[in-house]
């Protein structure tokens, strides 16, 4: 049996903490991609569109995460796509997170007065520089705080894709426990490292709240 | 090739999805129960003249809300053993949750205590009503109904995130299906419809929260 030092535990442990980071990451810029077309849609003129984009953004809030890892994880391949368990974490991540932040978005979007975009018209431009130039750099910049506090939200979802087989922070903590049978170290050590990764961002989404409610 | 999707499974796991999202609202339903209780004693210790308790609220707070729920339930089922505390699955799930609930709706309480304007409080007093009788009539009624959407939010976010604790063997929702999954062969049918039953579940207790919910909880304490 190999021996594990403390160190090896947390050396494993932070080189698994990259995959986390790295997904993070991915799934964030996706669904802030996607997430952009939702809001679009959510905010659209055309009825329907709003429905339909409401029904995304109310099935992938009504239902647990765990859940759509497992559809896409054991869904797509009966369509005929081959998945590995990072594709089946980056989409199901990026789908989620792109209906939780097109609902902030939108958020941001209505709390515009409606002088916002007669502004516009009146400057000549049409919808899509209206939201370009003027609704959505606003709307970002009232929605900033959320909006990290969601990435916060996303870092600690990652761990649920150790269960599908993604070989990220838990599932390494999960290997090292059972070689080492030291649940309270290596889950302890787990904690701390997202809490390392987490804190400074929930942190800054403080800072920034505190900076909105002193403009108002 | 083409794949037919098949439910006729179905007719003979109802039992076993209905008892697994039985577990879940048990579940559900003790951890809003204590969860809800412990969190006004957080929110108002950390509203307390103690600066050790305030410091010592803020810092579980923190320490649970920037930690993975996935990550707090092993520690407590797999890491306390080692101190002799050996729990069992659902005993360690409804500990795990109410602790991770209790963080968020310590905030969520703490918010809404903060909301009710000072004079009530003075005017309670003046009354010659005692504090704590000026606390549980006037100021958290009223808290708790300025909070109300936050709290139900909260009650559906942690229904969701408790389809986790079937990674420690709880019979719940999830691992239901898992089981299904496994004796069917029809991995994606069966989450499928446990993914339904999942959506129908948090319309219904959104439903539930706001119809006799809002009534109850702002009309039983005043």
């Amino acid at each position: 049996m190999i021996e594990f030092t403390f160190w090896d535990i947390v050396r494993n442990l932070l080189l698994a903490a990259r995959w986390t980071v790295l997904l993070s990451i991915v799934a964030f810029a996706g669904g802030a991609t996607v997430g952009i077309a939702i809001l679009l849609l959510r905010i659209s003129k055309r009825r329907w569109l709003r429905q339909a984009a409401e029904y995304y953004i109310g099935l992938f809030q009504g239902t647990p995460l765990l859940m759509q890892l497992f559809l896409l994880f054991f869904g797509l391949p009966l369509l005929g796509f081959r998945i590995e368990a990072w594709t089946a974490a980056v989409l199901g991540l990026t789908l989620c997170a792109s209906a939780y932040l097109a609902e902030i978005w939108r958020g941001g979007v209505q709390s515009l007065p409606s002088g916002q975009w007669d502004a516009g018209s009146s400057l000549g431009l049409h919808y899509i520089a209206q939201l370009r130039l003027i609704i959505l750099p606003q709307a970002f910049a009232i929605t900033r705080a959320p909006t990290v506090g969601f990435l916060v939200q996303l870092i600690k979802s990652t761990a649920l894709t150790s269960i599908i087989g993604f070989e990220e922070l838990v599932r390494t903590s999960n290997a090292i426990n059972n070689a080492t049978f030291e649940p309270f170290t290596v889950y302890g050590l787990v904690a701390l490292i997202y809490f390392v990764l987490c804190y400074p961002l929930t942190r800054y989404t403080k800072i920034l709240e505190l900076r909105t409610a002193r403009q108002h | 090739m083409g794949y037919a999707l098949d439910f006729g499974w179905l007719n003979g796991a109802i039992g076993m999805i209905a008892s697994g999202a039985a577990m879940t609202i048990f579940l559900i339903a003790v951890t809003t129960v204590a969860g809800v209780i412990l969190s006004i004693f957080g929110a108002a210790a950390k509203r307390s003249r103690y600066p050790v308790l305030r410091k010592a609220i803020g810092a579980y707070v923190e320490l649970i809300r920037n930690t993975p729920f996935l990550v707090q339930l092993f520690f407590i089922f797999f890491g306390l053993p080692r101190f002799g505390i050996r729990l069992d699955p659902v005993v360690a799930a409804m500990l795990a949750m109410t602790l991770n609930m209790t963080a968020y709706t310590t905030e969520i309480v703490g918010s809404g205590l903060d909301a009710v304007p000072k004079g009530q409080r003075e005017a309670a007093a003046a009354l010659g009503l005692p504090t704590w009788l000026v606390f549980i009539k006037i100021v958290l009624p009223q808290a708790l109904k300025v909070i109300f959407p936050a709290l139900t939010s909260q009650i559906i976010i942690m229904m969701l995130e408790s389809s986790v604790v079937s990674q420690i063997a709880v019979r719940e929702l999830t691992y239901e299906a898992d089981m299904l999954q496994a004796r069917t062969f029809r991995a994606f049918e069966t989450y499928f419809i446990v993914t339904l039953v999942y959506l129908g579940m948090s319309i219904g207790l959104r439903r539930l929260l706001f119809a006799g919910g809002r009534r109850a909880i702002a009309g039983g304490m005043a």
